[in-house]
């Protein structure tokens, strides 16, 4: 009887447990090719919002995108934040600092590895077990890929939101712009087709659409 | 499907038509009488039924009527009793209080009594005693005048003895006088003294007039209730409602402070329990600020039944008075010390939120503005309110005892509301059903009226036949009635 009684309460309490992630994963692709590095203080404008905006226990890593992006190197800073705010605060000053440190020193990369960069963000944001995943692309979507390296096979996408930022228009888009609609098409069948949600927020001071 | 029926007549769609209506007609004709009676039947079983339906609903309406007004009865049996025990335990307490002095204010009353009339005797007027030498003046006046030196040198003696004995007198006498205005004089304050209590008398039984009034109208109130008039349970019904009313309103209130306290300690909780982890959809912080709210509502709740305040756990109300006693301190310690835990995490709250206020002005490039002097007014008020909310919220016991008394007159009223609805409801299909059966006999029969039409022209020609037969017979036997 008393042996039931112990089964019972673990019962209620096992049906009380909640086995799905409430918390957020924000990944950050910063492109750091060619002149792209002259819009590095909205990449870091938009940080800050994430930093200001990220609740604790919540997850959210910047990485630089470069010639060859799929590797744990080119993250500038990440973390989870702790479930005190007050330890929170703590982890984000830090992690503001480490931005800040790289905005310095950034210099500019001669291949753009965007796709490998999602590759990165998509293996990071699974281990760190987010319930909402998110990746945030800060990007032209120009990508240029190193010879040798190859990049035109699907990415599992399924449950991530994808979120292209401040996509800008190439001189090359001057005069057709149908390069930069195609562009934006190439991106969002690319990460559809993975099974992801799709999204372009060009105007910046509409951020508060880039996390759920 | 249609042309598919109307063709398989005929290739002209009209007059396959005309030939299934003429069918239909006959079919219908044919079996008018059984269709008849099958829709009156239906209609009849289900107007019947609906009816029965109905009648046993305000059958349950008037035992749910009666269960009611017994309920509220026995209710504001006990609320009358209450008031009444209590004028009484007051009235007790006033005689305890004052008349169990009376004896010694008596006494007192007494004593001042006396003294007042031992004074009043010793103030008393005392006439001078006349002389004693004062006949033998008159004797000596009477004396006729003789022109002797002698008697007039006596005589003159005498007058002077008798003005300096006058003298005396008058001066003795004001002497007296003046003892008897200071005996009077210490008079004074007994006569108020005596004032003093008497009016003190007087209060005290005006009280206790006042109360034996409210006795009066609550005993009143009390045989209206017994005998279960109309009016108590009017009375009874309309005090419910209103008691349903305010305390709904408080309760909306503290419903408003608890949601004000959640707030105030929900997250200075997450700094304690985390603020990542979830019970289901909810955040284990919030739960836990939650989970405190309601200990504190439940050991007010508690306090508020040792304290013979409310009665929703008769066991407690009725436990021994040491046992009860011990219950208070209990809870009030808790309640206590849980106010000193919400005061501190109010504390806590304003440090995280002055936190996250530099975080972000740091994330937003702002230069971080040295904290004003003044900047100790919302800490403290928070902390105020974080003590101060838990001790409002043992009051919700209160409101919460009259809107669960109230509530359950409020409910039986809403409940015979719904029954009569569903009883008239009830009624009104068997009456649709009755008329709607009517109706469809009238549809069926124009529906066939050319066969229905054809029937009554051949009914009337037989009649007409049979008419004639019969007026034939009748003349004939008229002519040979005539002829006889």
């Amino acid at each position: 009887m008393k042996r039931l009684a112990q089964i019972l309460i673990l019962l209620i309490f096992a049906g009380c447990a909640d086995t799905t992630s409430h918390t957020r994963g924000v990944y950050m692709l910063m492109d750091t090719s060619g002149t792209y590095t002259q819009e590095i203080d909205k990449a870091k404008a938009i940080i800050n919002y994430l930093l200001a905006t990220l609740q604790p226990g919540d997850t959210l890593a910047v990485a630089r995108v470069d010639s060859a992006s799929f590797s744990e190197k080119d993250i500038i800073a990440k973390g989870t934040f702790d479930t005190r705010p007050s330890a929170a605060n703590e982890q984000k000053r830090k992690f503001r600092q480490k931005v800040d440190e790289f905005t310095k020193s950034v210099k500019g990369s001669a291949y753009t590895d965007i796709s490998g960069g999602m590759l990165q963000a998509v293996e990071y944001l699974n281990e760190a077990g987010s319930g909402k995943k998110t990746i945030l692309i800060f990007s032209d979507l120009k990508e240029e890929i190193k010879k040798g390296h190859v990049r035109d096979f699907p990415i599992q996408l399924s449950g991530y939101r994808v979120v292209a930022l401040n996509v800008t228009k190439l001189r090359t888009d001057q005069a057709d712009p149908r390069e930069y609609l195609d562009r934006l098409a190439y991106w969002e069948r690319k990460v559809t087709d993975g099974g992801g949600t799709w999204k372009v927020v060009n105007d910046l001071e509409r951020l508060e659409s880039l996390i759920d | 499907m249609l042309p598919n029926i109307l063709t398989l007549w005929s290739e002209q769609p009209v007059l396959s038509l005309f030939v299934l209506l003429f069918i239909a007609m006959a079919v219908l004709y044919a079996a008018r009488k059984p269709a008849h009676e099958f829709i009156h039947a239906l209609s009849r079983t289900i107007h019947n039924a609906m009816r029965i339906a109905s009648r046993s609903v305000m059958y349950a309406e008037k035992r749910l009527a009666a269960r009611n007004k017994e309920v509220l009865l026995a209710a504001g049996e006990e609320a009358v009793q209450r008031i009444i025990e209590r004028e009484f335990y007051r009235i007790n307490s006033v005689v305890a209080r004052d008349l169990s002095g009376y004896p010694t204010l008596q006494h007192k009353l007494k004593d001042h009594i006396t003294r007042i009339d031992e004074d009043y005797t010793e103030s008393t007027e005392v006439p001078p005693s006349p002389p004693a030498w004062l006949p033998a003046i008159e004797a000596v006046a009477k004396i006729p005048p003789t022109g002797d030196t002698m008697v007039a040198k006596i005589l003159e003696q005498i007058n002077k003895s008798l003005n300096e004995q006058h003298k005396i007198a008058i001066d003795e006498y004001r002497k007296a006088y003046s003892k008897r205005h200071s005996i009077l004089k210490k008079m004074m304050p007994f006569w108020r003294k005596m004032s003093n209590i008497l009016d003190v008398v007087d209060k005290t039984m005006a009280g206790l007039l006042e109360r034996s009034k409210v006795i009066d109208s609550k005993m009143e109130q009390y045989e209206e209730i017994r005998k279960g008039t109309d009016k108590a349970v009017r009375m009874l019904s309309s005090s419910s409602l209103t008691q349903f009313c305010i305390a709904g309103f408080v309760l909306l209130i503290a419903i408003g402070g608890a949601v004000i306290n959640f707030n105030l300690i929900a997250l200075p909780m997450s700094e304690m329990v985390g603020g990542g982890s979830y019970i289901g959809p909810f955040k284990t912080s919030n739960v836990a600020a939650m989970v405190i709210i309601m200990v504190e509502a439940t050991m007010g709740l508690f306090l508020m039944e040792s304290l013979r305040i409310t009665k929703l756990f008769p066991i407690i109300g009725s436990m021994e008075d040491k046992m009860r006693t011990r219950m208070i301190w209990v809870t009030f310690s808790i309640l206590f010390i849980l106010a000193a835990i919400e005061s501190s995490l109010a504390y806590m709250r304003d440090m995280i939120a002055a936190d996250v206020q530099a975080l972000r002005q740091t994330l937003a490039d702002v230069e971080v503005t040295a904290g004003r002097t003044d900047n100790w007014i919302p800490t403290v008020g928070q902390m105020v309110m974080g003590f101060i909310l838990p001790f409002a919220l043992a009051f919700v016991a209160i409101p919460l005892e009259s809107f669960v008394h109230a509530s359950r007159t409020v409910m039986g009223i809403v409940a015979i509301g719904l029954v009569r609805g569903i009883a008239f409801l009830l009624r009104l299909i068997g009456n649709i059903s009755r008329y709607t059966g009517e109706t469809l006999i009238r549809i069926y029969d124009l529906f066939i009226f050319a066969p229905l039409w054809i029937e009554r022209l051949i009914h009337t020609g037989k009649g007409d036949k049979v008419e004639k037969s019969f007026s034939k017979t009748k003349e004939g036997i008229n002519s040979a009635k005539g002829g006889m």
